[in-house]
């Protein structure tokens, strides 16, 4: 588990690794809260692509950033979601806080 | 429904454990082939209610949790996690989504991701002696 961050310009992506739970949700939400209130960022990207297992704690996680972002005038993406997180995601109806985008798939 | 095979395990409600169990009840039901989409809704699902019991039933204490997987007949896969801690004083409302106790950091809507990725979800309490979180899906599998 872990998270690693990439700053480019005004735009801050979260590479999110591993499992989000709430054991791991913790950890995960302090490291980019750091990053957030140094960088300022105009974006932030939540990059879900080596993510292998969520839970609701990342609905929370995420609802989370949204509101700290917000506060800083910024605005949220969360990227390349699995089929599963993504089918939680939309359970919660995350899609009317940024742009939830699922993992593109090869056919 | 006749049982076909069982798994009880004790554990310690330590947020740590929450990954273990959810890995354990997937290996353990690996027998019947379930497909991704359902193992990844199971896994889910039991972390919701093993998360439930550590977050709200044992709050700021330590307890066991006590978790008991069922084969049934007909590929159906039976959960059920217990744990001895505060219970619930209002069921109804605390499976309504986006209802926690929990704070901002929580979404509220464990019971949600059980209600929906499971068959059937039910809940037990007793305020002061417990609660008891039922899961419970049919295994279509791969071949589906």
């Amino acid at each position: 588990m872990g998270v690693k961050i990439q700053k480019e310009q005004k735009k801050l992506i979260a590479f999110i690794q591993g499992e989000i739970d709430h054991h791991s949700a913790a950890f995960i939400r302090n490291e980019i809260d750091c990053a957030v209130c140094q960088v300022r960022p105009a974006l932030l990207i939540l990059d879900f692509s080596e993510v292998t297992f969520m839970d609701s704690s990342g609905i929370g996680l995420v609802m989370g950033r949204y509101k700290l972002i917000k506060s800083l005038g910024g605005e949220i993406r969360v990227e390349n979601l699995s089929p599963s997180a993504y089918k939680i995601m939309h359970l919660a109806g995350m899609e009317r806080l940024g742009e939830i985008r699922q993992k593109e798939t090869v056919q | 429904m006749k049982n076909i095979n069982e798994l009880k395990m004790i554990i310690d409600s330590k947020s740590v454990n929450e990954g273990f169990s959810r890995v354990a009840v997937s290996a353990f039901i690996a027998c019947l082939d379930p497909d991704i989409e359902e193992l990844s809704d199971i896994k889910a699902a039991v972390s919701e209610a093993v998360t439930n019991s550590i977050v709200h039933g044992y709050r700021n204490t330590q307890g066991k949790i006590y978790i008991t997987v069922s084969i049934l007949e007909g590929s159906t896969v039976r959960i059920r996690v217990r744990d001895k801690g505060v219970g619930i004083e209002d069921i109804r409302q605390a499976m309504e989504p986006l209802f926690t106790t929990a704070g901002s950091e929580r979404a509220g809507l464990g019971f949600a991701v059980m209600e929906s990725f499971m068959d059937s979800v039910r809940v037990t309490s007793a305020p002061s002696k417990g609660t008891t979180v039922t899961l419970k899906k049919k295994i279509w599998g791969k071949n589906s």
